[in-house]
């Protein structure tokens, strides 16, 4: 039988790949792909805390999780584009102006 | 039975998928199994009674915020990235073990509170008509608000990335 803790277990795994992402990608990108995967990893959870609560606001919440995470995928990539712009690379960690 | 074996396929589909999506040396592959993932994920919260909010995973998060996604990496013209020698190393070392780390505490936590089995919902509430009902009730602030974060993003995209007409 597949009960609640199977989903959330799912969640944990998948948030772990999306740490893996961010800490070991190097392209901006790349990162914001990883940061869209964790957000899917916590959705997956709110709807599974839904069913075991038995109760729709979880999927309201998912609702609106998803559209933050739109808004914010427009501006993180229009920054990219701004990043690949003006200093002409998309490497993470050549983006240091304002290090001392 | 079934629910046990669509269940184990379309995670591990999912699992592989996002394994491929932080590991992918073209970006657009990477992309593209982030796209299988969500519809293997979409698969799973309809298996959880959350049928509005599967459909809206694959028409806005797939269709839309993914699509975006690729548009702009076709626009960046990105190459795959280069694989330099010493530093990458420690630094995938590093980043998968205190990745592994957290999965483990998480699961551990989440191991530590027993289910019961499917929950405790056996209708799922989980159609249009009542999560649209949430939405214009108790979530009605939100949902307004939602538009406001909506139009400060678009406004803000533009802003940023509009190119100046050359005199």
């Amino acid at each position: 039988m597949i009960t609640t803790t199977h989903y959330l277990i799912v969640s944990a795994l998948l948030f772990s790949l999306g740490l893996v992402g961010i800490l070991t990608r190097r392209n901006v990108l790349m990162i914001l792909l990883s940061i869209e995967l964790m957000f899917n990893a916590a959705n997956l959870a709110f709807i599974a805390y839904a069913r075991a609560w038995n109760d729709v606001g979880g999927q309201v919440i998912v609702f609106f999780v998803i559209v933050v995470a739109a808004a914010e995928v427009t501006v993180g990539l229009a920054i990219a584009v701004l990043l690949s712009r003006q200093l002409k690379t998309l490497n993470a960690d050549e983006v240091s102006l304002l290090k001392w | 039975m079934a629910e046990a074996v669509f269940f184990y396929i379309f995670s591990g589909i999912m699992l592989l998928a996002a394994g491929s999506v932080v590991t992918n040396r073209h970006p657009i592959y990477s992309v593209l199994s982030l796209l299988l993932a969500m519809f293997c994920l979409a698969v799973l919260f309809v298996m959880l009674g959350a049928y509005f909010v599967a459909a809206l995973q694959i028409l806005l998060y797939a269709g839309a915020v993914l699509v975006l996604f690729l548009f702009v990496m076709m626009l960046l013209n990105l190459q795959p990235e280069a694989l330099a020698r010493m530093r990458i190393f420690t630094l995938r070392a590093v980043g998968t073990f205190a990745a592994l780390l957290l999965a483990w505490i998480l699961v551990q936590i989440v191991r530590s509170v027993p289910w019961a089995a499917g929950g405790s919902g056996s209708a799922p509430g989980g159609t249009v008509e009542a999560v649209g009902r949430l939405l214009f009730t108790t979530y009605l602030l939100p949902f307004e608000l939602t538009s406001f974060i909506i139009l400060a993003a678009i406004i803000g995209a533009v802003t940023l990335a509009k190119q100046e007409p050359r005199k």
